[in-house]
C-alpha cells in the first residue's frame, strides 16, 4: 500500500507540476525515479516533523500540492500544532501520507504504533481523513487527491494486504462503498480491517448470518446519509477499526445517529484497540489479537447484538 | 535614541488600536516599529491595491503577538483603512490579537503560536526559487519565540537549500513574557547560533532607521546562504513605563488613563 501511494506521487508528479514530494528521513531509495527525473520538486528534509508540515504549507500557499510522507505517529503526534495552524487553520491542500496506520509496527512498540491517529485528525477542521483498505483503492484515492482543495490525512496499512476492493465501486472522497450487502447485520469498518470483516462475514455465512459491510475509505468528511441507509434496515452492526476505541470511526458513527437516528444507537456495538498503550511487542497479527480485533470477537460481537 | 515623526506617527496608530480594544501586546510591537517601518518605506516590493501580486516579497510576521505593529504599517501603507485600527480584537474585526492570512490584507500567515513562520518561510523561499520568481522571503520572529526548536530545524534547512532569497530578523528586545532571556532561556552566543546554522549574520540597532536602511540595502549577505539580521531593540520603545518591563508584554482591561499615558509619551 505504501509502495503504491509513493508511486502514485511519481505518477501525479508527471502529469502535474504543482506536485512535490516532501519527506522526513525515509529509507533509502525511496521514489528515486522522481529525485532523477524531476528533482527539483523531491525534497528529503531529516527528522524534523515540525518544520517540514511548515514547509510544505508555505509550498501550498504558493500553488503546489505537496505530499508528505513519514511514519504515522510523527506526522500526528510530533507536529500536531503544525499540522493544526498550518495546514488547517490555513486550509491548505497538503497531503500527509501516514506510514503504519494502527498495529503495523509492532515491534517497534508503541512509539511508533500510531493507535489515536484518526481521532486527533479528525479533531482538525478542514482535514479530511482516509483510510483505504488495500492498494488498488490507495491507488484510485491518490489519483483523485489532485483538486480537493483541503488537506488530507491518508492512513497506510501494511504492505502485501490482500485486494479486496473493486474497480466498479470507484473512489469518491467522502463516499461510503457497500462492499456487501447484508439483512441480518452490517459490519462498518475502515482502513484493512475491511478485510477482516469480510472474512468475519464468511464465516458467519457459513453459519447461515447473513452480515454485509460498509467500507468508511473516509472517516471525514463522514459520508452520514450513506452510512445510516446502509445500517437503518440491519438488526445488528459492528464498528471495526484498528485504532483505539475513543475518537475513531465507531465514535464518528455513534455521533452520527445520536445526531440524526438515535433509535439506531441501541444496535450498535464498537470494536477497536482498547483505550491503553500497547504492552506487547510482536507482530501485526499478534497485536490485534492482544488488542481483541480478531474475527472471533466480530463474530462474537454481532451475534451479542443479534441475540443469538 | 531619539523617534522622529514618523516612527510616533507609527506608534500612535497602535495606540489608536489598543485604545478601540482595551488590550494588545504594547512592549512587544513597540521594539519592532522601526524594523517594519524600513521594510515597508525601502525595502519590501509590495502593491497594497494588489496584496497577492504574484511578483511581491513575502513579509511573514513569526511573532504574531506584535501584529499591532504590522497593522499599523499596513494600515499606513493603505492595505486597508486607518479608521479599521479601533475595530482591534471586536467581534467582526479582521484585526484580532493574532494576524490572520485571508482576513488581514497584506497578511501572507496566520501565526501566533511561534516558531510557525521560519519554516512557512524556507517553504515561500523554495517556492520563489521553483517559480524561477524574483521575490525575496523575510521572516520577523521575536527573541523568546526561538527557544522554539522548528526555528532551528527550518534554520538547517534554509541553509542546506542556499535560500540566499530568504531573510530572518530576529527582535531582540531581551525581554520575554516571564522576564529577561538571558534569565528564562539564554540564546547567546546569539550571532555564533545563527552564523553555526548557516546564515551569513549581522547586527544591527532596531531603533537605528539609517542603520536599518543600511543593513537591509546589503542583502542577500550571500549569493549562497541565507541572511540573518539580529536587530538590538528596547521592549516597549517610546514608553518609559514600559520599556524593558516585562508588565508591559501584554496589557487587558486598559482604560482611558492608560491610553492617555501613552499618547503623553509622543
Amino acid at each position: 500500500m505504501r509502495k503504491t501511494a509513493l508511486d502514485c506521487v511519481y505518477k501525479l508528479g508527471k502529469i502535474d507540476e504543482r506536485v512535490v514530494f516532501v519527506g522526513s528521513d525515509l529509507g533509502p531509495g525511496v521514489l528515486d525515479k522522481m529525485k532523477t527525473e524531476f528533482p527539483q520538486r523531491f525534497f528529503m528534509e531529516g527528522v524534523s516533523e515540525q518544520y517540514i508540515v511548515g514547509m510544505a504549507a508555505g509550498l501550498a500557499m504558493e500553488g503546489f500540492i505537496p505530499y508528505v510522507n513519514t511514519i504515522a505517529t510523527f506526522l500526528t503526534r510530533r507536529c500536531y500544532e503544525q499540522v493544526a495552524v498550518d495546514l488547517c487553520i490555513h486550509d491548505l491542500p497538503v497531503r500527509l501520507i501516514a506510514n503504519g496506520g494502527g498495529g503495523v509496527y509492532a515491534p517497534l512498540g508503541p512509539t511508533h504504533l500510531a493507535i489515536e491517529d484518526i481521532a486527533i485528525m479528525r479533531a482538525l477542521p478542514n482535514m479530511a481523513v482516509v483510510a483505504p483498505c488495500d492498494a488498488d483503492e490507495m491507488n484510485r484515492l491518490m489519483m483523485s487527491t489532485l483538486e480537493w482543495p483541503h488537506p488530507i490525512y491518508i492512513r497506510l496499512g501494511k504492505g502485501g494486504d490482500k485486494i479486496v476492493s473493486e474497480d466498479k465501486n470507484g473512489f469518491e472522497l467522502g463516499k461510503a462503498i457497500i462492499m456487501r450487502s447484508g439483512t441480518d447485520g452490517m459490519f462498518v469498518t475502515t482502513g484493512v480491517m475491511t478485510q477482516l470483516a469480510l472474512e468475519t462475514a464468511d464465516l458467519l455465512k457459513k453459519d447461515g448470518v447473513n452480515v454485509g459491510i460498509v467500507h468508511m475509505h473516509t472517516i471525514k468528511p463522514f459520508d452520514s446519509s450513506g452510512v445510516i441507509s446502509a445500517i437503518e434496515n440491519v438488526k445488528a452492526v459492528v464498528s471495526v477499526e484498528e485504532h483505539i476505541v475513543n475518537g475513531g470511526l465507531g465514535s464518528a458513527l455513534l455521533e452520527t445517529c445520536s445526531e440524526l437516528r438515535p433509535d439506531l444507537l441501541s444496535k450498535i456495538a464498537r470494536v477497536g484497540i482498547p483505550d491503553k498503550f500497547a504492552t506487547e511487542y510482536g507482530s501485526q497479527n499478534s497485536l490485534l489479537k492482544h488488542w481483541g480485533i480478531t474475527s472471533d470477537t466480530l463474530v462474537g460481537a454481532m451475534m451479542k447484538k443479534l441475540g443469538g | 535614541m531619539q523617534m522622529d515623526d514618523r516612527s510616533k506617527l507609527l506608534r500612535r496608530y497602535v495606540i489608536d488600536a489598543m485604545r478601540g480594544g482595551g488590550r494588545g501586546h504594547l512592549g512587544s510591537s513597540m521594539s519592532m516599529i522601526e524594523i517594519l517601518r524600513v521594510l515597508y518605506d525601502s525595502v519590501l516590493k509590495f502593491d497594497p491595491t494588489n496584496p497577492k501580486s504574484l511578483d511581491r516579497d513575502r513579509f511573514v510576521l513569526s511573532k504574531g503577538h506584535g501584529c499591532l505593529a504590522l497593522y499599523a504599517i499596513l494600515a499606513d501603507k493603505g492595505f486597508f483603512p486607518i479608521s479599521e485600527l479601533e475595530s482591534f480584537c471586536r467581534p467582526t474585526s479582521r484585526l484580532g490579537g493574532h494576524p490572520e492570512r485571508g482576513k488581514v490584507p497584506g497578511v501572507e500567515a496566520s501565526t501566533g503560536a511561534l516558531g510557525h513562520g521560519l519554516p512557512i518561510a524556507v517553504g515561500l523561499a523554495l517556492a520563489m526559487r521553483l517559480q524561477k520568481r524574483n521575490s525575496r522571503v523575510f521572516v520577523l520572529t521575536g527573541d523568546g519565540e526561538i527557544n522554539e526548536g522548528s526555528n532551528w530545524e527550518a534554520g538547517m534547512a534554509a541553509a542546506k537549500h542556499k535560500l540566499s532569497n530568504l531573510t530572518v530578523m530576529m527582535d531582540y528586545n531581551k525581554l520575554q513574557s516571564y522576564g529577561k532571556t538571558s534569565e528564562v532561556l539564554d540564546l547567546e552566543p546569539l550571532v555564533d547560533k545563527w552564523k553555526s546554522f548557516g546564515f551569513v549574520t549581522h547586527e544591527v540597532d532596531g531603533h537605528d532607521v539609517s542603520a536599518l536602511e543600511a543593513i537591509f540595502k546589503k542583502l542577500p549577505f550571500s549569493d549562497s546562504a541565507p541572511s540573518a539580521i539580529i536587530c538590538h531593540t528596547i521592549k516597549g520603545k517610546g514608553f518609559p513605563f514600559a520599556e524593558g518591563n516585562p508588565e508591559w508584554h501584554h496589557k487587558s482591561g486598559m482604560t482611558e488613563s492608560d491610553i492617555q499615558q501613552m499618547y503623553d509619551c509622543l
